[in-house]
């Protein structure tokens, strides 16, 4: 039996014919990445592949590296071995990679999920033998509702909190949520406020995408000009000194983790808004039974937990540990928070 | 149940105290009476008995979500809290009930008397009809303990603000038994009724612990010392020839110490005491060890009563004469209370005073608290001569004073995860300590608390990089990290496997400057017991 097309390695996911690491964790010479979430995208690459619409997300995360754009769908040869790339609906510019050799074909999907959120390309469902798929909220406990109930939701918590004389405060993740919850806010409200972190990585995708006028918070922002306001900041400024200048506030947190009373409480934050970027359980369930597989291979997420119940459904599924994996809910809150992900060792944003 | 549903919902939207305080009076302003009463009755923990076990539960739950039955268990290891992961994992649904809270109780309450498959029916169509936080408060109301992060000062708060009420008046009037079912608003809140005062225990002065130094307290020949005792805090009431002993968890206990009764005949009517129930095996001061047989006993056997027998030592008087003399300075309830218990015969009643000592210095008081542990005290109590009985926890009057706990450095060898706001986080821990040969780790106790939640978190986070086994929520980790473990005292146990049982283990350190070869062993932590 020859070894198979796709393995797991110190470095990343692996493919030998190609020689080329998909989202590897370690520099290599050839990486085909998947989006631009930091523990996807690392540094330290000597060429990077990835789909047109994230080279800009990379190249400001990254700096000076060597990427080449592909379009949805367009076929690449390494090596003999065919490649391309298929829309994951995870956030701007992310992709799920198909790899195909001698007519085996595999997925790996990256992070994504099924909801058509009207900021990334939907979700494509790509036939393959063997998916590779994550499984951050692998658990029947996930459920998400509808965006438009969701975004009702923070616009009418907003609209409160202004009635109230509070200035709202929304955690979401640099890249993707925040671009993702700044696009339904509705500016009829209050006037929209982001940390730089947001404002400048918002700026790199503006013209990708419509979204309302945003104030970049600095020094000079007056206390008064915000009261009323939403302000749209990372997670980690939760509790510095920078979010002093909101006071009165409210905060809230947008997150799949949201589903559990427990983890908001845990992070004192007021309120929940379980927003994912991610598949919940009959996302996932969908995602597989639509490519048509054989074998599942979870990354990370609930990984054990979800192969058994794969396997139980008769699939041939198991899991493999990746620098992405991990059941490491909270490494770090910050971390965790800013990127609905269970990440193990991640590397810093450096947004 | 809209109402209630929508409180809760309210109530988990802000960690703010103000915020719950408004939301909790807002519904005790706009809700039915009848649903009031149990609001009350939910939020200070009385609830009606559990109608279906949970094993039930969970097996008829996981029908009506389509999932196996392991998959349930794996997701309320993680969740965490039962009835959210029913309410989880039951398809959504966007009905709603009408149903009022008292009514979904009242049903509740019949419940228990169904056929299983009647039960099973009622629930089926319950979460189906129900709105996922109507559901989740449902579930609630069958499992039990509704812990929300509302304490029952913060509803007495409110409470106060809706009635206009005072509030220490309202904590009395809540105290004891009452039964939801039975009792309505008026009866409960707004009737003055001496009768139903004849069982009802005034709330307990709650002392803090002492912050800064002792001497910062002022003069010492204004305060009182005694030993604080390890037992169970208690106060005994006796009107009307009948007596009552309640716990500080308002619970009312009369029944597990009978040695209590012949106080009816010892002691006037019109009498409540605050004191402590010890353990007085062989005519002397037990451990808590030997007092825990005694706890959680309904009915006590006379063999039971016999080697374990309790005694009550008494530190204040709150009524005399039928009089609430809580007012009165604390030096004036002492004198009484002195007078009552000198005229009891020990040997025939198990009532004895808890001395109140005086002291020349501070230094000398601390001596005393140096003490405690021949005494089989935890430390010492602070209480100034002049002050009055006050309600629930406050600064200033009182203090205690314990001694510094006992230490050992010990190894982490099991995790399990939390519940409540650490659900999906490993935090509650057992902890090994080497054996003789140095090759084994015993495990000597667990511990849930006294890390940081970053702390936590990094915990977690290795734990889950270095797990070894899996045993069901459990898991075996390997032997890496030192912590220095806090208990207030230790005793021989057959019960434990290492053969010694510590009281109140925590953590006091994360010893990452140690090694798990810097540990003490099971031999060390022997040669501590007294």
């Amino acid at each position: 039996m020859s070894a198979p097309l796709l393995v797991f390695n110190d470095k990343g996911i692996y493919c030998e014919k190609a020689k080329v690491y998909l989202d590897p964790w370690k520099p290599v010479d050839n990486a085909i990445i998947s989006h631009g979430h930091a523990d996807h995208s690392r540094w330290g690459h000597k060429k990077y592949i990835t789909h047109h619409s994230n080279v800009p997300i990379i190249k400001h995360r990254l700096g000076d590296i060597v990427v080449t754009g592909k379009k949805w769908n367009e076929t690449f040869i390494i090596n003999g071995v065919k490649f391309s790339l298929h829309p994951a609906g995870h956030i701007i510019g992310s992709s799920q990679i198909r790899v195909e050799y001698k007519g085996e074909v595999w997925v790996f999907t990256g992070d994504y999920k099924m909801e058509d959120d009207g900021v990334a390309v939907p979700y494509e469902s790509v036939k393959c033998h063997s998916f590779i798929t994550e499984c951050t909220f692998g658990l029947p406990a996930f459920k998400w509702l509808p965006q438009d109930q969701v975004m009702t939701d923070v616009n009418n918590w907003w609209q409160q909190n202004r009635e109230d004389g509070r200035t709202s405060v929304l955690f979401g993740y640099s890249l993707g949520k925040a671009q993702r919850l700044l696009k339904y806010l509705d500016p009829s409200i209050g006037k929209i406020y982001t940390h730089g972190a947001i404002e400048n990585m918002t700026e790199v995708l503006r013209p990708q995408l419509s979204m309302p006028e945003t104030i970049r918070i600095t020094r000079d922002t007056k206390k008064e000009e915000l009261k009323g306001s939403i302000v749209l900041a990372p997670p980690s400024a939760q509790g510095t000194p920078w979010i002093r200048k909101m006071v009165p506030f409210v905060t809230a947190s947008a997150s799949g983790w949201m589903t559990f009373r427990g983890a908001r409480r845990r992070r004192a934050i007021d309120k929940g808004f379980v927003l994912s970027d991610h598949c919940d359980w009959q996302g996932l369930l969908q995602a597989i039974e639509g490519t048509g597989c054989e074998k599942v291979i979870c990354t990370h997420g609930y990984t054990e937990i979800f192969s058994r119940f794969l396997r139980e459904k008769g699939y041939d599924a198991r899991t493999e540990e990746t620098q992405y994996e991990g059941e490491i809910g909270e490494l770090e809150a910050k971390s965790e928070m800013e990127k609905d992900v269970e990440p193990v060792a991640k590397i810093p944003s450096s947004l | 149940m809209k109402l209630f549903a929508e409180l809760i919902r309210t109530l988990d939207s802000t960690n703010k105290t103000t915020l719950k305080v408004e939301a909790l009076t807002r519904y005790f302003e706009a809700a039915p009476d009848k649903d009031k009463v149990w609001a009350i009755a939910i939020l200070s923990h009385r609830r009606p008995p559990r109608p279906v076990n949970t094993t039930l539960l969970r097996e008829w739950a996981t029908e009506l979500a389509d999932i196996p039955l392991w998959l349930f268990e794996e997701s309320y290891h993680i969740v965490g809290d039962l009835a959210e992961t029913i309410a989880l994992i039951i398809p959504a649904s966007d009905a709603s009930s009408d149903k009022s809270l008292s009514q979904f109780l009242q049903e509740i309450i019949e419940l228990k008397k169904l056929t299983e498959i009647e039960k099973k029916e009622y629930l089926h169509k319950n979460w189906l009809e129900l709105n996922y936080y109507e559901r989740f408060v449902f579930s609630k109301l069958i499992t039990g303990s509704f812990r929300i992060g509302v304490s029952q000062k913060l509803m007495t708060r409110a409470l106060a603000k809706a009635t206009s009420i005072d509030e220490d008046i309202l904590a009395y009037k809540l105290m004891g038994n009452w039964e939801p079912s039975k009792i309505s608003y008026t009866q409960l809140i707004l009737e003055e009724n001496e009768e139903d005062y004849l069982s009802k225990p005034y709330p307990f002065y709650l002392a803090y612990a002492l912050e800064n130094e002792a001497s910062d307290l002022g003069d010492v020949s204004e305060w009182s010392a005694e030993h604080k005792w390890d037992g169970i805090r208690s106060q005994v009431i006796i009107r009307n020839n009948e007596l009552f002993v309640w716990s500080r968890g308002e619970e009312l206990v009369t029944d597990k110490y009978p040695e209590f009764q012949v106080f009816v005949n010892a002691v006037p009517n019109g009498t409540v005491m605050d004191g402590e129930i010890l353990p007085f095996p062989n005519g002397e001061i037990g451990t808590f060890n030997d007092l825990q047989t005694r706890i959680g006993r309904k009915s006590v056997s006379k063999a039971l009563l016999e080697k374990v027998p309790v005694i009550l030592k008494v530190y204040d008087l709150l009524e005399w004469n039928g009089k609430d003399i809580r007012e009165k300075p604390y030096e004036e309830r002492r004198e009484f209370l002195k007078k009552l218990v000198q005229e009891i015969d020990t040997s025939e009643t198990p009532l004895y005073l808890s001395e109140s000592l005086a002291f020349n210095s501070w230094e000398e008081v601390a001596e005393e608290r140096q003490r405690a542990r021949d005494e089989r005290s935890e430390g010492l109590m602070l209480k100034k001569l002049d002050s009055p009985y006050l309600v629930g926890r406050k600064k200033g009057d009182w203090w205690k004073w314990k001694v510094a706990p006992l230490t050992i450095d010990a190894v982490l060898t099991y995790a399990m995860r939390g519940h409540g706001r650490r659900s999906n986080l490993f935090t509650d821990y057992t902890f090994g300590l080497w054996n003789s040969e140095k090759n084994e780790l015993v495990t000597f106790a667990k511990a849930y608390s006294g890390l940081t939640d970053a702390e936590f978190r990094k915990v977690d986070a290795w734990i889950k990089k270095n797990t070894l086994e899996r045993f069901g929520p459990v898991r075996s980790v390997t032997p890496h990290h030192v912590f220095e473990i806090a208990f207030e005292g230790i005793a021989e146990s057959k019960r434990h496997k290492s053969g010694v049982a510590t009281r109140f283990p925590r953590i006091l350190r994360w010893r990452q400057d140690k090694k798990i070869e810097d540990a003490n062993s099971l031999e060390e932590l022997k040669a501590l017991i007294p």
